[in-house]
């Protein structure tokens, strides 16, 4: 088993390749996580903070409701 | 073509799409790190440090792969206006650069104690790169514009123009004198590469391959959700 580990001697070239690829495979699997989970709760919370209607983005709709969601619009 | 560019449609086949891939990512990387690692032979010359090619390898290709596609979509994006291609081609992007980063680190650890030196100014490497920077330019600039149309505009105009650098980077073995080897697998007359060796690096590459599919399609899903909240926000700031 040490001598897998060693890789005849070239373990300090092999294991930080593997190393190095793992982590980046992986931590941009997570950011993608990361951004998709943020994204779909903010959806949420604006969908939520308007009057339910049954047709999303329609102009006498965003009348109805002029102030919602006036502070996130600070934001963009 | 044009039947997906409908992101309702798109997000339906992509949650069918999503699962099988994910699997077939992690089948496909677990067997490729199990032949790579384990029952693949040590080459005669560079003993243990061939192991770091199944990385590299199919890195690079991948690095090249999904360029291409960005290009393509970006061709699509400016002569068709589609809405997925453009956002395709902002959810592929750190993907590539990943991939990217994955072969010039692998590639130096490779070249440290092979060719005696980390890095050398030559065409190969020099050529991966500036793709790398392409693919860090490209994020840079879709994300410097206020309005996100211009930006993806100028993103898929830089995309185009750097197609050059693709065959460059393909043939930079065989047009210039360099210390990388020239291409054993994709190449006139078949690979030379051992077969025992060839195993780990298509099934690594097929991994590599379904994890890009796999988080593309996760990428474009958080692209087309903050594309909702941007309309939303701007029909509210309207009203």
């Amino acid at each position: 088993m040490s001598d897998f580990f060693a890789m005849g001697g070239y373990a300090a070239f092999v294991w930080p390749a593997y190393g190095v690829a793992a982590l980046v495979l992986i931590g941009l699997l997570v950011a993608t996580f990361k951004t998709l989970r943020s994204s779909e709760t903010t959806l949420k919370a604006l969908e939520g903070s308007r009057p339910a209607r049954r047709r999303p983005r329609r102009n006498d709709a965003a009348a109805t409701s002029p102030k919602v969601g006036a502070a996130e619009v600070g934001e963009g | 073509m044009h039947r997906f560019a409908n992101p309702a449609r798109f997000q339906r086949l992509s949650s069918a799409i999503l699962p099988w891939s994910a699997g077939a990512t992690v089948v496909l990387l677990i067997v490729g790190l199990y032949f790579s690692l384990f029952s693949s032979p040590p080459d005669y010359q560079q003993g243990e440090t061939v192991r770091i090619m199944y990385i590299h390898v199919p890195a690079a290709w991948m690095s090249l792969f999904v360029y291409v596609n960005m290009a393509i979509a970006a061709a699509c994006g400016l002569v068709w206006k589609h809405p997925l291609a453009d956002l395709f081609a902002k959810a592929a992007a750190p993907v590539g650069a990943g991939f990217t980063f994955i072969c010039l680190v692998t590639g130096s650890l490779w070249g440290a104690p092979m060719w005696g030196t980390w890095w050398v100014w030559d065409a190969r490497l020099t050529s991966v790169l500036i793709l790398f920077f392409l693919y860090l330019g490209y994020m840079a600039l879709v994300n410097a514009f206020d309005d996100p149309q211009r930006g993806m505009r100028a993103g898929n105009v830089l995309l185009l123009v750097g197609i050059v650098n693709v065959p460059i980077i393909k043939f930079s073995v065989d047009w210039w004198n360099t210390l990388h080897q020239p291409s054993s697998v994709i190449r006139m007359g078949g690979p030379t590469i051992d077969g025992t060796m060839l195993t780990p690096l298509l099934v690594m590459a097929f991994g590599f391959t379904t994890y890009f599919i796999t988080v593309v399609l996760l990428r474009l899903k958080a692209e087309i959700v903050q594309r909702k909240i941007q309309t939303m926000r701007l029909t509210e700031a309207q009203g």
